[in-house]
């Protein structure tokens, strides 16, 4: 893998710039609210200006090599390394990760959550972003697993103080699930380590000296590393943590969780295990895609059965991290190239979704299906941007979500380095029968919510008509008061909405930087396993 | 001959502006169209027509371009192929672009066309509806939609075009959805023909690993091509199990989509939408995309279901029972949309059996002549609707003796009625004895007869409709009554689903006030100058292959059928590589090639591109015999129609009461053969409750009861041992309880919510496993 080391502080600025602010944040009183939030959002604005700044320079004829390329000495006892770089697989994450932030703290503005406190609620924001970033760039194991826990404790916090109901269990669900994981995968690290001779845990040196390991102990490690992945992801049947997670979460939780958190799953498959495990990479795939089907088709029947919107949601992304899993599992180009669409697309897709859920909830204060009606009436803006972003979510062509499922239902017609083909192409059949499910849920869920006319129980609060000086009283309690899109929603929600039809549209804007970067990362996996 | 030789042109070198316009013109009217005068439908007009001009202008040049090979080689006429790149992967990229040929000139006009009268035919009919103008953002983008797919270079272009088409049926169907029917049918709609979808996804899958390395050594080109595929098809060179599998499963997607047999059940329903939504959507849209992809991969169907030899096969066989199952259920229908919506399932059962059985151009011609009578009859519906039955479509309850006060809505209704028949010298005649005729010329006898069945159906079940609503005694609102309280409930009620009560009584309330005070009239001219156009292009279109009189009225065959060429290969060598589209070259002329496309595999170094299809010579004797049927189609239902409806003939009335098989029939029929029981009542209704029920039982009560207990044995099991061995071992404890810990994973007790500070001892833990797990896999 070949590097370059231009603008290398580019990196290093981006992912730490939010501690920056998180160190003003600490001094500013927690009275202090819009204070606090301006500081957060002057600081998630910067991170984000490096973020573009880091677009520009990334060179995209040479997408494949490692760019900002940094490697200095950190741990020398361990032989860990501070070593960053960024190439096309890791520029559309890392830099969705500032996007989301970045919005999820301006709708923080209008949106805060009931348990209060936006200073610690920001703060922990700042501080996930740096998790998020880092693990995204990191090229070195052990940094890449700090970054990868450090994401874990804001993300806990975040759930078990501003969540819903039962948000103490929820929040420890996820905390302790994604634990369990990672203890494995932190065991799957420390034999690769030893395995290739304990010289470092660089990922240019593991990549090359992997795939030298014998086979069976690649196998063994690669289920580690599965572990810790596969409950990140989820997929089925680690998968018990996200529903919980997601519906319990504030609505900044959860569309983080949705856009960033799970990805850090898929994107240690792509990143970590499969290319250094080429072997173990092999003989898991299949486990992988069946799991990855079984998740679509379950995710889908979960959802029918839902009666809570926000676990909908939630259940669709066990759903449509199984096409991610499964145009992974083929190692195939076409595959991982949709898997990483789609990994962003669920992450604006989804994301968009957790909003709305979360404007719901506010405005009406449930999310029971049965008692949403006649939303396009009441709020016909709102009703629209569910609509699109239900259409976007089952896969409609000319919108992002299409371009994650569909190469990867055609690429699971054909894997990779002698997979079974009979096997790929029974799943790739049922993943297609996952996009009928798709459908129903997300349909069905959009007519009984959307269509017909406000339920009896709500539809005396229709918005007032504007200088209707009856209805004075009625306008200072603002809860009762069915608002459609506020400004500052549509402020966050936008760019959403505009990355979904931008790269719905014109895919080649995303494909043509993960592409070389993916063909490359095959092309090595090919050199080990078809020597 | 270099590549300046074969005139193109502008028009048919920007073609692809034909779709892209209309699609800027949806956003734009989706931006500001509220803003606008005319509420945004002025956009949407503007867009349509900016696309009909450019349509003219392509069909035009395409003209030229043929009659100028005529002139020459006599050969293969190229299409005009651009591409723009659009995605990539592996460092092949794939293309937007067009594909232009005499079945895309053909088809843009068409669309463009009807999209156009159809947008003028909505001005006056949504006149004052809530949603004006997303009904024309909607009906625009849904015209794109069909736009983008006609002149689609790939098949993931297809894709786009055809789901954009779901989409804008799901908005227009449900356009007026706060009734709940409205968005049932909507939902019912989209569903069913992505259930098809399945197809076209698995399908294109399989052509495209099929296609795609050929592809590539061959043509520089790639498995998504449709004139890769086309090529593949016929290269001799293609497996066999792709070919079949792949045409089998692009098929179901045509199934969906073109309302077949056994997924036709979406379409009746779909009338729920306005008025012309049904005309767009059953003419030149959404139901005519299946039938057209089966023409536009027609090298693909031909090989891979053995057309060209004359066998019995998958589209030949859903065509021609879709075209006898659906004429049925139009005998038992009460809605005047839903006579003309079995109606149009039947017609598109004989373009699958022309397809199916070596018709191409029969079919495509029965398209294009369909288009035009089936869209006059869905608008001459939506005229009696509008003023003369007050906004109902049930034939018995509100309509009768029409004809007197509407007699140019009647005029044309029977003008199309006829050419829909295939009375001479009207189109239908042309286009329908055509495919028939062909049927039985390839050999396929039974289905001829089972054809020449359906038209004297087809005949039959107009007359009645026609006798119902135009004639006889009128009734209900025809008669002047009015019941606009409860006619959505009353006029269905007896419909077993109550699944067809129209929107438009929501709609009748906008309207009130004009028609309320007097009884039914003529519509006015925005109504009627689209349907009188359409009738009369309905009328004449048959001459545009009027086999009957020789080569010089074959102008379809000569233009629109691709011709059966070898070609060498440079000369179908795309341009894939990206950058502003590049059309293709020049055509070199050919060595003779005796054996025929289709039926052997061309010479080294050249493709085919399309088959030798088979013409059937016009037979006088046929052509009778079809009239005579016809005839005595429509007299003996019209007879029967007024012996039943106007004399109430004892031995007629109540016949299904009385006789039991007669009974039995017309319940069969009514439930239109249990279709929609079986896939509403028993599957989805199998898989929305209780399928999805259980499998949500077993996420709550079994994998998430097995993290729970673990949870909650590792704490018990860390009580344990603080109890039993930190009292005597403290330093042993923190050890033993983290590694505990760490192998069952996770506690999930309120108890321990906030003990965060077990991470250490987890990670602890975690690297007591690692030891052991290296241990392991070192011995």
């Amino acid at each position: 893998m070949e590097i370059m080391t231009n603008d290398n502080w580019l990196l290093t600025v981006g992912t730490f710039l939010p501690l920056v602010g998180v160190l003003v944040m600490l001094f500013i009183p927690k009275a202090e609210e819009q204070l606090l939030k301006t500081v957060a959002v002057i600081t998630a604005g910067a991170t984000l200006a490096v973020g573009i700044l880091t677009l520009f320079r990334f060179d995209y004829g040479q997408a494949e090599k490692l760019q900002f390329f940094v490697d200095v000495t950190w741990i020398e006892v361990i032989r860990s390394n501070y070593t960053i770089g960024l190439d096309g697989i890791s520029l559309p994450l890392y830099f969705l990760s500032m996007v989301v932030t970045f919005l999820v703290i301006i709708y923080t503005w209008d949106n805060m959550p009931d348990a209060g406190n936006p200073k610690s609620f920001l703060i922990l924001m700042l501080v996930l972003q740096v998790g998020m970033a880092g693990t995204f760039v990191a090229q070195d194991l052990i940094l890449f697993f700090v970054f990868f826990e450090v994401v874990l404790l804001p993300m806990y916090f975040m759930i078990g103080v501003w969540g819903g109901e039962h948000r103490q269990y929820a929040s420890l669900k996820f905390f302790l699930y994604t634990m369990f994981g990672s203890a494995f995968m932190l065991v799957a690290f420390l034999a690769l380590f030893f395995q290739t001779g304990a010289e470092s845990f660089s990922f240019m040196h593991l990549v090359s000296a992997g795939g030298l390991i014998s086979n069976e102990v690649q196998v063994w490690i690669f289920a580690g590393m599965f572990l810790g992945f596969a409950v990140k992801v989820p997929m089925f049947p680690f998968h018990t943590w996200l529903p919980d997670a997601h519906t319990q979460a504030p609505t900044q939780g959860s569309v983080i969780l949705a856009a960033i958190l799970l990805k850090l799953g898929t994107y240690g498959f792509v990143r970590i295990a499969i290319p250094m495990l080429p072997e173990g990479a092999r003989a898991w795939a299949p486990v992988i895609a069946i799991l990855a089907v079984i998740g679509i088709i379950y995710g889908a029947l979960g959802c029918l059965a839902q009666t809570d919107m926000k676990r909908l949601i939630a259940f669709s992304s066990v759903a449509h991290m199984g096409f991610v899993m499964l145009g992974i599992s083929t190692l195939t180009t076409l595959g991982i190239n949709a898997a990483l669409f789609g990994m962003v697309a669920h992450g604006l897709i989804t994301g968009m979704l957790f909003f709305v859920a979360g404007s719901v909830k506010h405005r009406y204060h449930t999310l029971e299906i049965s008692r949403l009606s006649g939303m396009l009436k009441q709020m016909p803006r709102m009703g629209w941007i569910l609509g699109f972003a239900a259409m976007a979510s089952l896969g409609l062509p000319g919108l992002a979500g299409f371009w994650g499922e569909f190469p990867a239902i055609l690429a699971a017609y054909s894997p990779g380095f002698g997979l079974n083909v009979t096997l790929f192409r029974t799943l790739m059949v049922i993943a297609a029968v996952g996009t009928v499910l798709a459908a129903a849920y997300l349909l069905w869920l959009y007519q009984r919510t959307a269509f017909g006319e406000p339920s009896p129980e709500f539809s005396g609060q229709t918005p007032h008509p504007v200088g209707a000086g009856v209805n004075a009283d009625h306008h200072a309690d603002h809860h009762d008061e069915i608002r459609d899109v506020t400004p500052i929603e549509w402020i966050a929600w936008t760019p959403f909405l505009v990355a979904i039809v931008v790269f719905g549209v014109y895919p080649q804007l995303m494909f043509g930087v993960m592409d070389p970067a993916v063909s490359e990362l095959v092309a090595r996996l090919g050199e080990s396993l078809n020597p | 001959m270099g590549v300046n030789t074969i005139p193109s042109g502008w028009f048919l070198e920007n073609a692809w502006l034909i779709a892209l316009i209309p699609a800027i013109g949806f956003a734009a009217i989706i931006a500001f169209g509220k803003k606008l005068p005319m509420k945004g439908s002025e956009i949407g007009l503007a867009s349509i027509t900016a696309s009909l001009v450019i349509s003219v202008g392509a069909a035009v040049q395409w003209i030229q371009r043929t009659n100028f090979v005529d002139e020459t080689t006599e050969g293969y006429v190229e299409p005009v192929i651009k591409t723009w790149t659009w995605w990539q992967s592996g460092g092949v990229e794939f293309g937007l672009g067009q594909h232009i040929d005499g079945l895309a000139v053909l088809l843009l006009l068409l669309v463009a066309f009807i999209s156009l009268l159809v947008q003028i035919f909505s001005l006056e009919y949504l006149r004052g509806d809530r949603r004006y103008t997303h009904f024309f953002a909607a009906l625009t983008l849904f015209s794109s939609g069909m736009l983008v797919m006609v002149l689609a270079e790939n098949m993931v272009q297809i894709i786009l075009g055809w789901e954009l088409m779901g989409l804008c049926s799901f908005l227009l169907i449900g356009h007026w959805w706060e009734d709940g029917a409205n968005s049932r049918a909507a939902l019912k709609a989209f569903f069913t023909v992505r259930v098809g979808d399945v197809g076209l996804l698995v399908g294109t899958a399989i052509v495209f690993f099929g296609a795609h390395q050929w592809a590539v050594d061959n043509l520089d080109s790639h498995g998504f091509s449709v004139q890769a595929i086309s090529a593949w098809a016929l290269s001799g060179d293609a497996s066999s199990s792709a070919l079949l599998w792949g045409s089998v499963a692009l098929f179901i997607a045509a199934i969906g989509k073109s309302g077949q047999f056994p997924l036709h059940t979406w379409l009746p329903d779909a009338m729920a939408g306005p008025t012309p939504v049904s005309s767009l959507l059953h003419s030149s849209t959404m139901v005519v995309a299946g039938v057209f992809l089966v023409a536009r991969l027609y090298p693909l169907f031909w090989e891979g279901l053995s057309i060209g030899p004359g066998a019995i096969n998958l589209i030949a066989i859903i065509g021609v029972i879709t075209l006898i199952v659906a004429a049925l259920l139009a005998f038992v229908q009460n809605d005047i949309k839903k006579v003309l919506a079995y109606s149009t399932v039947s017609q598109l059962g004989y373009m699958m059996l022309g397809l199916g059985t070596g018709a191409w151009l029969p079919a495509v011609f029965h398209i294009f002549t369909h288009a035009f009578f089936k869209c006059a009859l869905f608008l001459c519906a939506g005229s009696v609707s509008h003023s003369g039955s007050h906004h109902s479509f049930d034939m018995k309850k509100d309509m009768g003796g029409l004809a007197r006060k509407m007699p140019i809505t009647a005029g044309t209704w029977i003008i199309s009625t006829l050419a829909l028949a295939g009375i001479f010298p009207l189109s239908g005649f042309f286009s329908k004895d055509e495919i028939i005729a062909n049927v039985g010329y390839n050999g396929y006898n039974l289905f001829m007869w089972l054809a020449f069945l359906g038209a004297f159906m087809t005949a039959a079940y107009m007359a009645r409709a026609t006798y119902l609503t135009f004639f006889g005694t009128p009734r209900g609102a025809a008669a002047g009554e009015h019941h606009d309280e409860h006619h959505g409930d009353d006029a269905h009620g007896d419909d077993a689903h109550g699944d067809d009560a129209h929107g438009d009584d929501a709609h009748a309330d906008a309207h009130a006030e004009h028609h309320g005070s007097h009884g039914p009239h003529e519509s006015g001219p925005l109504i009627l100058v689209p349907i009188v156009v359409l009738t009369f292009l309905a009328s004449i279109a048959g001459f545009t292959n009027a086999v009957p009189f020789g080569e010089n009225f074959e102008i379809l065959k000569r233009y629109v059928e691709p011709r059966a060429e070898v070609v060498a290969i440079e000369d179908t060598r795309l341009t894939i590589a990206g950058g502003p589209g590049q059309s293709v070259g020049s055509l070199a002329p050919q060595a003779k090639y005796d054996d025929a496309c289709g039926f052997a595999a061309p010479p080294e170094g050249t493709v085919c591109l399309f088959p030798a299809v088979s013409h059937a010579p016009f037979k006088w004797s046929k052509g009778f015999l079809a009239l005579g049927i016809v005839g005595a189609g429509l007299v003996s239902s019209w007879l029967f129609s007024v012996a039943l409806y106007t004399r109430r003939d004892r031995r007629l009335v109540g016949l299904t009461e009385r006789f039991a098989p007669a009974r039995w029939g017309y319940q069969f029929l009514w439930n239109k053969y249990y279709l929609d029981h079986l896939y509403e009542k028993v599957i989805v209704r199998a898989v929305a409750y209780p399928i999805a029920a259980s499998a949500y039982w077993f996420n709550q009560k079994v994998l998430d009861r097995i993290v729970d207990t673990a949870g909650t044995s590792t704490r018990q099991a860390g009580e344990f041992v603080y109890r039993n061995i930190d009292q005597t071992l403290v330093d042993g404890a923190v050890n033993a309880s983290g590694f505990v810990a760490s192998e069952t994973g996770h506690a999930l007790q309120p108890v321990q919510s906030g003990k965060v500070n077990q991470y250490g001892a987890l990670l602890f833990g975690a690297a007591a496993v690692a030891a052991i797990v290296l241990v392991i896999i070192n011995v």
